[in-house]
């Protein structure tokens, strides 16, 4: 803060002591970057090569997630043990997309990290990112058409691939067994009859309802906005709806199907079906407890419900056709990125593209998370098959679509909260459907009409 | 968080016309200048020379993830930063934060170092238990207060509970997220001003208490007609500290409520984090700060103000 001496009652003149300070400082300087051969500081200040057996590799994962992911890193280093991996875990959202661009922009980005889809685009455009070549892929056992297609073609960028998917984790609908088997809305193997269409949806919530005694299902409300614009984009893009063109300087949203969309939202939490204002934490009591049937959310907290008393009584699927032609499920993808860094040679990008290859094979365990793996050796084999509920939902991962592509989009961005919001608004009742698709595009204009800072 | 130095104010020599002095000025006019060109350099270094170029940036597209300063855009920034609602309402959320420090932060630190001064056993363990929370660093602060705070689990929810009070959602709503770091930051900062109102006490001669206990004045009479006016340059001094101190608010806020719930409580520096890093925004992040500091300009004037007319009065 300050260095205002307080000496002044010995010493009429105060004396500072800014040299004794900026000397200590450069002596820690100093003893760091001695301490610091081959750190990242070195790397960083001097440009040296990082020592060339360390593998460096940030991810965004907690949790299940993290848990997860150290079990292929455990994987990877009993196979490889030559090489020192060096993970990295940081927080989730805009703080890592925010530590990565800047760590590749300032010149010490990891050799390989994680990015969602949604949020390749920006990284592409602002030249952060190396591409992958065909040949390349194709020489280390990993081609193209070995992906989920449609995570594969989002992971293209101006017609070049520039990450490597790793999952699709779609938004989803939970259901609890016993209920909806009491409900009549299960076939003879317990398994959910397909519904179809929004008077096909409220009736099947109603049927819950009346067996719940309490809701018929149940969706993050408050204090969720991703999750709001989850579940409202897939009934969106269902109906043929879309919020931003021109990589996000134009606004398209389609005021009518919104409000089509919104207003069907409403009625199922206007009519008690679901709870117009819940949280995280009440949307966890309710449906664990069995007083709602259904649950939209992502496939990753299947974990988060296995660790509770509905263990073994609840199924997952894709969230049914409500509008539209053809039925689109909301997802993102995890994907492996290699930044562009001027520290890597021929010899570091084969062992971070083996070292991609190594996760991608092992990502049955990434699985287990709830994702849809990309890799289709895996995700077509007997052991993924027999992995439920997660093989429900494998179509969700042909259908999906994500976040369009603008510098302000994508997973934990400025559009997801502005679009979010609007939608809680609506849901909660707060604003009428009409005012919540005036709140998304102003919301969004500031955003449209600014310069863009890449592309 | 960024140094506010202060210019000490005391009355610099003037140097005579002298010929044999004046060579001997010059001679110490060297020596000062080469005692303190490292610290020049370093002060033109990291903070001159960013600073020129950040205005330079306030005038650009600039982009954080591309090296250049991009597309010229004139006064597009400054005029998109001065009808832009999310700056204001940052820039009203930082001095609502002020606000709320300012006066505890004063008020406490002059009340505990009056009486720190009258203690006559134990002054030394009693003046380190304030200011001890002041070493720590920020982030073992959030966490600690993290903690203490969080819903369901915290101990201060629990205590509320425990004697029949429903805990409020201390990081969960707008209102309460700005008592809560308000709170936090009381406690972590009361020590520095406490220090300085030590210092300005004990400046005070004791002859005049003697003067005045002769005099048969009362102890309230005694603070009000001594005490206040002799500690009065050390009270504008803190106040404006604090103020500015205030004003920087980023830390704490980012580390605790990340400025949610949403936006609500964000602070202008966050925002020009968020601008500026996230967004890659530099160019608009810049002018963004330009305008904030013209404002912190604005409030150190007034303190250089203030600062003159009590060291007129007290005759200092």
């Amino acid at each position: 803060m300050t260095d205002n001496s307080v000496q002044r009652r010995t010493q009429p003149h105060p004396s500072p002591t800014r040299r004794t300070i900026v000397g200590a400082g450069l002596g820690a300087a100093a003893a760091e970057l001695l301490s610091g051969c081959g750190s990242p500081v070195a790397t960083g200040l001097f440009g040296l090569a990082p020592p060339s057996d360390k593998l460096t590799y940030w991810n965004l994962f907690s949790g299940g997630d993290g848990a997860n992911m150290a079990k292929m890193e455990k994987v990877y280093e009993r196979s490889h043990p030559s090489i020192d991996l060096s993970a990295t875990t940081l927080s989730w959202g805009t703080p890592y997309y925010t530590k990565l661009a800047l760590a590749t922009a300032g010149g010490a980005p990891p050799d390989v990290g994680i990015v969602h889809l949604s949020r390749l685009d920006t990284f592409v455009e602002a030249g952060l990112l190396t591409p992958f070549p065909a040949d390349e892929l194709t020489a280390f056992g990993m081609p193209a058409t070995n992906f989920t297609p449609r995570a594969a073609q989002k992971a293209t960028v101006d017609g070049q691939l520039h990450a490597i998917p790793l999952d699709t984790h779609p938004f989803v609908m939970y259901y609890n067994i016993p209920v909806c088997r009491k409900a009549g809305l299960l076939d003879a193997d317990d398994n959910l009859k397909p519904i179809h269409g929004p008077a096909e949806l409220t009736a099947a919530l109603l049927a819950a309802k009346k067996v719940t005694g309490h809701y018929g299902g149940v969706v993050a409300v408050i204090g969720d906005p991703a999750t709001n614009l989850r579940y409202f984009s897939t009934l969106y893009y269902q109906a043929g709806g879309t919020y931003i063109a021109d990589a996000g300087q134009k606004i398209t949203i389609d005021n009518d199907k919104a409000a089509q969309v919104l207003t069907f939202m409403r009625n199922l939490t206007k009519s008690g079906l679901m709870p117009a204002t819940i949280n995280d934490a009440g949307v966890l009591s309710l449906f664990s407890t069995g007083k709602a049937g259904f649950l939209f959310d992502g496939e990753w907290d299947i974990p988060t419900y296995r660790a509770t008393p509905l263990n073994g009584k609840f199924n997952v699927v894709p969230i049914p056709h409500i509008f539209g032609p053809k039925p689109v499920a909301y997802a993102d993808s995890h994907s492996f990125v290699i930044p562009r860094n001027s520290a890597m040679d021929k010899n570091r990008r084969a062992m971070v593209l083996t070292f991609i290859k190594t996760m991608l094979e092992n990502s049955l365990i990434w699985a287990g998370g709830g994702h849809v793996p990309a890799w289709t050796p895996v995700r077509d084999s007997a052991a993924f098959k027999a992995l439920k509920p997660q093989a429900n939902y494998v179509a969700a991962a042909e259908t999906a679509m994500y976040d369009p592509p603008a510098w302000y989009s994508g997973a934990g961005s400025d559009f997801e909260n502005i679009i979010g919001a609007a939608v809680a608004n609506s849901q909660s009742g707060v604003s009428s459907a009409s005012s919540a698709v005036g709140q998304m595009w102003s919301g969004l204009r500031p955003y449209a009409d600014a310069k863009a800072p890449v592309g | 968080m960024a140094t506010t130095v202060i210019d000490d104010g005391l009355p610099v020599a003037v140097p005579d016309s002298g010929s044999p002095l004046r060579t001997q000025r010059s001679g110490e006019n060297r020596a000062g200048w080469l005692l303190s060109a490292p610290f020049i350099v370093f002060y033109l270094i990291f903070l001159i020379g960013p600073a020129l170029y950040g205005i330079l940036m306030s005038f650009f597209n600039t982009t954080s993830v591309k090296s250049g300063l991009g597309a010229a855009v004139g006064l597009a920034n400054y005029r998109e930063v001065l009808t832009s609602s999310a700056f204001w309402g940052s820039m009203g959320h930082t001095l609502w934060f002020t606000v709320l420090t300012t006066p505890p932060l004063v008020i406490l630190a002059f009340v505990f170092a009056i009486l720190a001064e009258r203690i006559r056993r134990g002054r030394a363990l009693v003046r380190f238990i304030f200011f001890a929370p002041f070493v720590m660093p920020v982030t073992s602060v959030t966490m600690i207060f993290g903690w203490l705070f969080t819903a369901q689990i915290g101990l201060f929810p629990k205590w509320l509970s425990d004697i029949g009070i429903s805990p409020p959602n201390f990081l969960g709503t707008t209102g309460w997220s700005f008592i809560t770091v308000a709170l936090l930051t009381v406690w972590w900062t009361v020590g520095f001003n406490f220090v300085l109102f030590l210092a300005g006490l004990q400046e005070i001669p004791t002859e005049v208490y003697e003067a005045a206990a002769i005099d048969g004045s009362t102890p309230r009479k005694t603070m009000w007609s001594i005490t206040m006016p002799l500690l009065r340059p050390t009270i504008v001094l803190v106040t404006m500290l604090q103020i500015l101190a205030s004003l920087q608010i980023f830390n704490q806020m980012y580390l605790m409520t990340g400025g949610g719930p949403g936006t609500s409580t964000r602070p202008v520096m966050e925002f020009i984090y968020d601008y500026g890093f996230s967004d890659y925004r530099a160019g608009y992040a810049a002018a963004a700060t330009m305008v904030y500091f013209v404002i912190v300009l604005v409030v150190s004037l007034v303190w250089f103000v203030l600062r003159r007319q009590t060291r007129k009065t007290v005759g200092a």
